[in-house]
């Protein structure tokens, strides 16, 4: 990441949001079973936030990445997006228990096919996308280009990337990157 | 407590269903790409509706959030893991399947 | 209300017995890599079905680590067969 080009208000709002979401965390796996038992024990406690500030001056860099305007809005984006996609995950398991019990063919190929999408973050999201949704597997990612190598089962959900698009129009839109 | 019950058992009778047909899968698709196709997608949507299942029966306790915790790291990693393994196999030169051609 | 977490539990050690033909005969290497990343998707879900099975929830700790384990043990294997060698100079 570039550190340097990182401005100082920036910093100081990832390391925050990055020890909220740590010491929520550490509650939740932990404290419930082992600490809060006991309340007004502030030594138990801390111990939990010297933990989540360990974690948060190793990790803040990769947690809340440099360029970081409007992450919020990203947020409130992506969890539309994330029911969407379980719903697609379902669709995803009717069609291959399909093509397992000999209702559908399968007849595979494997397509290739540029994007718009640049950042780490939406090319990641757009891979798993893939991959969860019916018929079509990611095999590799060119990050300079947004090009993807793509293993479909069948005629069906490769033209479903390659002509409909409508899963790169959503991504782009969620990270907004069209 | 009743419905509760009936509830929940619907939901892990699916998700067994659904592992059932990602091994069925497994077994008799004919090359290694469409193998990963089966497991892949079947096991996501069966442990996610198994842990469903044990969510409503356990009501909402800190287990709960556990539970879910493990699903929702699955959701993350499972296609993750997927990804790597097709892309070491296609890196290697492993053949894909085409119709009409020889079992794998 | 034991009873279905006994009955999943023992189709899910089923489809883990049938699995491992893949993992034993299955041609090839990455057929056997597909099996045991399979097994170890089933054993998660296993371990958390027997700690309802015996009533002690806090096998949940245990499936949540055997995921971490899982993952990152898969993506080692793969990287190891993509290139041949586990870290290059």
């Amino acid at each position: 990441m570039e550190m340097t080009e990182m401005k100082e208000d920036h910093r100081t709002f990832s390391i925050a949001l990055t020890f909220c979401i740590m010491f929520i965390f550490w509650v939740l796996l932990s404290a419930w079973t082992v600490y809060l038992p006991e309340p007004y024990d502030l030594s138990k406690v801390s111990r939990g936030i010297l933990a989540a500030l360990i974690v948060t001056f190793l990790t803040y860099e990769i947690f809340v990445p440099g360029k970081g305007e409007k992450v919020l809005l990203k947020m409130r984006r992506f969890i539309p997006y994330v029911g969407w996609e379980l719903w697609q995950i379902y669709l995803a398991t009717v069609d291959v228990a399909k093509r397992v019990f000999g209702i559908l063919e399968v007849d595979p190929q494997i397509i290739e096919f540029d994007t718009t999408l640049r950042s780490d973050f939406a090319l990641v999201t757009f891979a798993n996308s893939i991959t969860l949704t019916p018929g079509t597997i990611t095999i590799d990612v060119d990050p300079e280009r947004g090009r993807y190598i793509v293993h479909a089962i069948a005629k069906g959900p490769a033209d479903s990337l390659t002509v409909d698009q409508t899963m790169q129009k959503k991504v782009g839109y969620v990270f907004m990157e069209e | 407590m009743l419905a509760i019950d009936v509830i929940s058992t619907i939901f892990l009778a699916a998700g067994s269903l659904i592992m059932i047909t990602g091994t069925v899968g497994l077994l008799k698709f004919p090359d290694f790409y469409t193998r990963m196709h089966a497991t892949g997608k079947c096991d996501t949507l069966g442990q996610i509706l198994i842990i469903l299942g044990c969510v409503i029966y356990e009501g909402f306790t800190f287990i709960t959030i556990k539970l879910l915790l493990v699903s929702a790291f699955y959701l993350l990693a499972g296609p993750a893991s997927t990804h790597a393994l097709m892309k070491a196999a296609y890196v290697t030169g492993l053949p894909v399947w085409k119709k009409g051609d020889k079992r794998m | 209300m034991i009873l279905p977490f006994l009955a999943v539990g023992i189709i899910i050690a089923c489809t883990i017995l049938v699995c491992s033909y893949r993992a034993i005969y299955g041609p090839g290497t990455f057929n056997r890599i597909v099996a045991a990343n399979v097994i170890g998707t089933k054993a998660i879900v296993l371990l958390i079905v027997v700690g309802y099975i015996i009533e002690r929830p806090h096998f949940i700790d245990i499936a949540l680590m055997y995921a971490v384990i899982a993952f990152i043990g898969t993506i080692i294997i793969a990287k190891y067969a993509e290139r041949g060698e586990l870290c290059s100079r």
